[in-house]
């Protein structure tokens, strides 16, 4: 039905460039997720898409289509605006018509839709009410619905549930979810939550300083983040970053972050891929996300002594922040597992979760253990 | 609530270091303006009201006699005063349609970005800071059929504005739609201006056309800051009196308060002029309440 393809979108404000370089392709039916910090271009190139915004260089293409220079109305695409942007005037079910009757659509046909609509976002209900007299939540559902209805040839989202209090977006975020698999629509959907993100995309893109960071499935972002940006954008806790060094003690792989006495011990194999990238040893940072570091009570082989220094509960597991040297490694544990901070405890890393980085370029030397 | 809006003197102020309390001061602030409106306001009005019930005439020393209703009943039975409102009538649809179609006019063009908005904006609200009577007068010199800069401009030769009794009222509402439609469109882009932009867009993104955003969109939103415009315009045409008398003379531009002027201060008919105020009144206010009801009706929203 709907493919979209941006190729080399430019876009200057005054002498900032909020978008560099863009391209990227959308496929059919696809929940495409832009993600990025508030800043990094990822809602103007929405409303680039949308009709809303020029573009200074570049094309982009609806079914093969170039449109840069449609206007939104000839685009055929809808938008839900994080503001909702509902007509404050009109009731939901004018506000639902509104599209419909604006290309002149006969009354039978707009009853129709709009009920069949409102059937389906489970709104019938309110269809009298002005939108001054809804939740957030249902507002949203109004201006989902007003996007829906006409069954355009792609959903544009900006932030649509930013505004909502936290409980209220987790139902939302499973409404829109449970849409996108009824209705089908090819979807792009900005956020600046990762957890949104993570949950609804088919494919996140994850957009930093107007440049691309990433594309991928929500899994192969967050197990292989391209570099130290995604890595850490990227999870909740952050991941772990800290500069280290590769060596060889008595035949096997030692990875010792700055800092700390001692190193952590790695397959061999390591020694060979870090070889392998010449020089990268100087500026090497290693990742590990706190899932990835493992916490015992007894000494073992392979595990360094640390301190706790702060206990997070967090109902389900903890977050336990563990002094190695002179850095800080927060680690996930079972909850309760550290029972109080001072506790001196033992931690290693997994090496199959390691992410090795270079620091000049942020970028992952895509060593997979 | 009503303790709750008077919140206590500061004590550091200068008014409570000489001994003033919060009471003192308002009072200070309230008294003169409630004495003089008791004086020039209500006084009047209540005294005028008993004399629309005589047949006082304010420039003979015959004493007042109480004729009740005679004042109101003949009034209500001219076929000359109705005429009059007929006029009064045909002057404020003609007179405020035009100066809500220009100033809204005007002030959709202002809205927007354009270079020197500000100063376009002062300099279009000028009219409205001038006196009536100056603008009067001008506006004669204007009209002047032999030599005005009208007639030379729009090349009408001697065209008659004032002394053709067919042209006359419109000219007069001429002068007022240009005295006035500043004040539309002050009010108007005040509204325009507070119509959230995003509507604008997703207007556009619902494929919405230019005249359907205008009916659908801002229409709409800006109706209830615009009816305010109306129902102020609309009182001040129905009470108008400065423009009509300095322009023209002619009795197809005798509007009500001219008839009214005559009556109290040529025929010094006081008593008789009295009761034609009050008919007036009444009616601006009965005018003024079916657009509050709209307004209101509007505002719900």
């Amino acid at each position: 039905m709907t493919q979209i393809e941006l190729r080399g979108i430019q876009k200057f404000f005054g002498a900032v460039q909020v978008i560099k370089d863009l391209n990227l392709k959308i496929e059919d039916n696809e929940f495409i997720v832009l993600l990025g910090q508030s800043g990094c271009g990822k809602t103007t190139t929405l409303r680039a898409i949308a009709g809303l915004e020029t573009i200074d260089e570049g094309d982009i293409l609806i079914d093969g289509q170039a449109v840069q220079h449609l206007k939104c109305s000839d685009r055929d695409i809808a938008m839900v605006f994080q503001s909702f942007s509902l007509y404050p005037h009109m009731t939901v079910y004018e506000n639902i018509a509104f599209p419909l009757r604006a290309t002149r659509m006969s009354r039978s046909e707009v009853d129709k839709a709009v009920r069949g609509i409102a059937g389906v976002l489970r709104i019938t209900d309110l269809l009298n009410r002005r939108p001054s007299a809804l939740s957030g939540g249902d507002m949203q559902r109004v201006a989902i619905g007003r996007a829906l209805v006409r069954r355009p040839k792609a959903m544009l989202m900006d932030e649509p549930i930013g505004a909502l209090d936290a409980k209220l977006r987790e139902e939302m975020r499973a409404e829109i979810k449970r849409l996108h698999l009824e209705q089908g629509s090819t979807t792009i959907y900005v956020t600046h939550d990762q957890v949104e993100a993570m949950s609804l995309a088919d494919r996140i893109v994850i957009m930093h300083e107007g440049i691309l960071q990433q594309v991928g499935s929500p899994s192969e972002v967050y197990s292989y983040p391209a570099n130290l940006f995604v890595a850490q954008f990227v999870g909740s806790p952050v991941m772990n970053i800290a500069k280290a060094q590769v060596s060889e003690e008595a035949g096997s792989a030692r990875v010792t972050v700055d800092g700390a006495e001692k190193g952590f011990a790695f397959p061999n194999e390591l020694l060979g891929k870090i070889d392998r990238l010449k020089g990268a040893n100087g500026s090497l940072a290693l990742g590990i996300r706190p899932e990835g570091v493992m916490v015992e009570h007894q000494a073992r082989e392979g595990f360094l002594p640390v301190e706790a220094q702060i206990i997070e509960p967090l109902g389900s597991y903890d977050i336990v922040d563990l002094k190695l040297g002179s850095q800080m490694l927060r680690a996930r544990t079972r909850s309760g597992f550290v029972a109080s901070a001072g506790d001196k405890v033992f931690a290693r890393i997994d090496p199959t979760q390691a992410h090795f980085f270079d620091t000049k370029s942020g970028n992952s030397l895509g060593v997979r253990l | 609530m009503a303790t709750a809006v008077m919140t206590t003197l500061d004590q550091r102020t200068r008014a409570a270091s000489r001994g003033m309390s919060d009471i003192s001061i308002r009072n200070l602030f309230i008294i003169p303006t409630i004495l003089f409106l008791i004086v020039f306001n209500i006084f009047p009005l209540l005294y005028s009201l008993y004399y629309s019930f005589t047949d006082f005439r304010a420039s003979t020393n015959a004493p007042a006699n109480f004729v009740g209703l005679q004042n109101y009943r003949e009034l209500l039975n001219d076929p000359f005063i109705w005429s009059n409102f007929a006029i009064t009538a045909q002057y404020v649809i003609v007179s405020v349609t035009g100066q809500v179609l220009v100033g809204f006019g005007v002030a959709m063009l202002l809205n927007r970005d354009i270079p020197f908005k500000g100063l376009i904006t002062t300099l279009l609200l000028l009219p409205m800071m001038l006196s009536m009577a100056v603008v009067g007068l001008f506006w004669k010199l204007l009209y002047d059929p032999s030599w005005g800069v009208i007639n030379y401009a729009l090349g009408l030769g001697n065209f008659e504005w004032l002394a053709n009794p067919k042209m006359a009222l419109y000219a007069v509402a001429i002068t007022d739609i240009w005295m006035w439609s500043p004040f539309v469109m002050l009010l108007s882009l005040a509204g325009l201006s507070a119509v959230p932009k995003h509507l604008y867009e997703a207007a556009a993104i619902d494929r919405a056309g230019s005249f359907y955003t205008f009916f659908r969109i801002t229409l709409p939103l800006v109706a209830p800051i615009l009816m305010i415009a109306i129902i102020f315009r609309t009182m001040e045409a129905f009470k108008t009196f400065d423009l009509a008398y300095i322009l023209t003379s002619q009795p197809t531009t005798e509007v009500i308060s001219i008839r009214l002027y005559k009556m109290a201060f040529q025929e010094w008919q006081t008593g008789r002029s009295c009761a034609l105020a009050y008919i007036v009144l009444i009616m601006v206010i009965a005018i003024t309440n079916i657009y509050v009801k709209y307004l209101n009706k509007v505002k719900e929203r």
